[in-house]
């Protein structure tokens, strides 16, 4: 009973919970893989149908370590176009993803701004928002291959146009919920519109701003893989295609972790800064 | 009265109402008064008689559907630096510190000053207020309300406003907190000269702070009917004030005025050419009060 008086905090109690689970999960896995049957138990009809051949199967996860470790040591190698390390990839896909976001959020942060002021302009605009947002991103892939006729620059597309709306709306909502007082305030102290805009709304509005920008994130994180698919050449979505193609299911395997590596980087950033922006009233 | 420092003629605010033909819902009309420089004064009325509409109108934040506000010989036309106005929510900005949210004002107001200008500026403030030793460091949100609401005297006295309007800016606060800061702002007032309107629910806080309350009587077509003048002397002590002949004839006729006679008089016109209150004095000699044109007075 001396144990249980003092329970451990809570955050090392789902620690080692975590840990158990991962533990658990990792064996099952491994349990569960069937060994290859010897080729001297098979019936000649097993032999001659190919049976004896190794068969493409689920990795056992210490297969899958040993991959990771295998290309973690050595992640910015590049032997030709088919053959790139993961590092490799992950930077493509990372830098249409960035530079399609920040496009979006470039036009997103002054135009939700505008609508978030002007209820004439919320009003206009409003059904077209309604009508672009519900669209896949990836459906505008072919018209965007046909009208900019590069692979590169349409990926780069498609992640612009699925992170454009929640930072449109998000901001709009943000600058239209600012309260009366605090624009009162500004406007007792006589501060122009701009000073009021960069002073008072933008602070105020940061917090669910940010919030759109950290849901834009991931929504492009999502799209860029289905769009690489796509397109292409490079990129962690071509990376996972191409090892499937290969039957290379340890590496499909493996990069699959890594997407979700990357995507929870990329989400904590945004929380990090979310939380600086962050205020109570 | 028109060489007076502030100047209200003839205010009035309707909305017009929902189904169209019939007639516009008139919150008040016929509001003038008139407030010299230096002065002190309180208004008082029941809630939805427009007193923060008039506040506001002479914030320059609202606009009324008759009349204007004459400031300094100048027709107040929105928003200005010469007028400071405490919030009753206090309206700090909440992702600013407190000594920020006092910089902010005195970068408005100075935006020619240094940086070291604006900190020693804004320093004495928070310190006439009591506020230092790093509580003006933390975010309103980290400060009792209290506090809150002294950085926002702080944050309207920093910008040396012509005329400080204060929007019931006690309404919040425990009785206690009530009376220390009540002394806080009679002080910085003394020091500055500033002439004050404060909007109050509170019958002592009016007649411990003001030299003037004026009484609204119920809305809708609510008036400002009278202007009573609270004359005892000044510096007031909380505990002395009690003891003054006239505090009593004061409270009870302010207390009678909110208890039934706001009610009796809504709707009624002003006798007085203009529509100005009616001035109620009360003197030493009482008896010979009610002789007087146009001044009011009870007996008790």
């Amino acid at each position: 009973m001396e144990l249980f008086a003092k329970p451990l905090p809570l955050r090392l109690r789902s620690i080692i919970l975590s840990v158990a689970i991962l533990a658990l999960t990792l064996t099952l896995w491994e349990l569960s893989i069937p060994s290859q049957k010897d080729a001297g138990e098979l019936t000649e009809y097993e032999l001659l149908t190919g049976g004896g051949a190794p068969k493409a199967g689920i990795p056992p996860p210490s297969e899958v370590l040993s991959k990771a470790w295998e290309q973690l040591s050595d992640p910015f190698y590049d032997a030709g176009p088919n053959d790139k390390g993961i590092g490799i990839q992950i930077g493509y896909s990372l830098y249409r993803v960035l530079t399609g976001y920040f496009l979006a959020a470039a036009i997103a942060i002054p135009l939700g701004f505008l609508i978030g002021m002007s209820p004439l302009m919320y009003k206009a605009l409003d059904p077209y928002i309604q009508i672009l947002k519900p669209i896949s991103p990836l459906a505008w892939m072919p018209l965007a291959l046909f009208v900019i006729g590069d692979s590169q620059a349409s990926a780069i597309f498609v992640i612009f146009i699925c992170s454009i709306w929640p930072m449109l709306i998000n901001t709009a909502f943000g600058v239209a919920g600012v309260r009366k007082d605090w624009i009162n305030v500004a406007r007792t102290h006589e501060l122009g519109s701009i000073k009021t805009a960069f002073t008072v709304i933008l602070p105020a509005a940061a917090p669910t701003i940010l919030t759109g920008m950290r849901i834009s994130i991931g929504i492009a994180w999502l799209v860029i893989v289905a769009a690489e698919m796509l397109v292409g050449g490079t990129g962690i979505g071509y990376y996972v295609w191409n090892e499937w193609n290969n039957l290379d299911l340890t590496s499909v395997i493996f990069s699959i972790l890594m997407i979700g590596v990357v995507g929870m980087i990329l989400d904590a950033i945004f929380g990090a800064v979310q939380r600086g922006v962050q205020y109570t009233e | 009265m028109a060489n007076s420092f502030l100047s209200i003629e003839g205010l009035a605010k309707r909305f017009p109402s929902p189904d169209s033909g019939s007639e516009p819902l008139t919150v008040f009309e016929d509001v003038s008064f008139s407030i010299e420089k230096g002065e002190f004064v309180c208004i008082i009325g029941h809630s939805g008689c427009g007193k923060s509409t008039i506040m506001n109108v002479l914030a320059g934040l609202d606009e009324a559907t008759e009349g204007g506000v004459i400031m300094n010989g100048k027709e107040v036309k929105g928003p200005s630096l010469d007028r400071g106005v405490v919030f009753q929510n206090y309206s700090l900005l909440p992702w600013l510190s407190a000594l920020k949210n006092v910089t902010f004002a005195v970068k408005a107001r100075h935006r020619e000053w240094s940086r070291e200008q604006v900190m020693a500026h804004s320093y004495k403030y928070l310190e006439m207020v009591g506020l230092s030793g790093g509580a003006e460091l933390r975010k309103p949100s980290q400060l009792s309300g209290g506090m809150r609401q002294r950085v926002s005297i702080a944050r309207a006295f920093a910008i040396q406003p012509e005329l400080l309007l204060l929007d019931e800016p006690f309404g919040a606060l425990d009785a206690l907190t009530r009376g220390t800061i009540q002394d806080e702002l009679l002080k910085i007032w003394r020091g500055t000269n500033q002439t004050v309107f404060m909007i109050t629910h509170d019958v002592d806080e009016a007649i411990y702070l003001a030299d003037r309350i004026l009484l609204m009587t119920n809305g809708p077509l609510a008036r400002v009917a009278e202007s009573v003048e609270v004359g005892i002397p000044r510096p007031r002590s909380r505990d002395e004030i009690v003891e003054h002949p006239d505090y009593y004839k004061v409270r009870n006729h302010l207390v009678h005025f909110l208890a039934r006679r706001s009610k009796e008089l809504a709707g009624t016109k002003s006798t007085l050419p203009g529509g100005r209150p009616e001035t109620v004095r009360f003197g030493d000699d009482d008896t010979t009060e009610p002789e007087r044109p146009n001044v009011y007075a009870i007996n008790q």
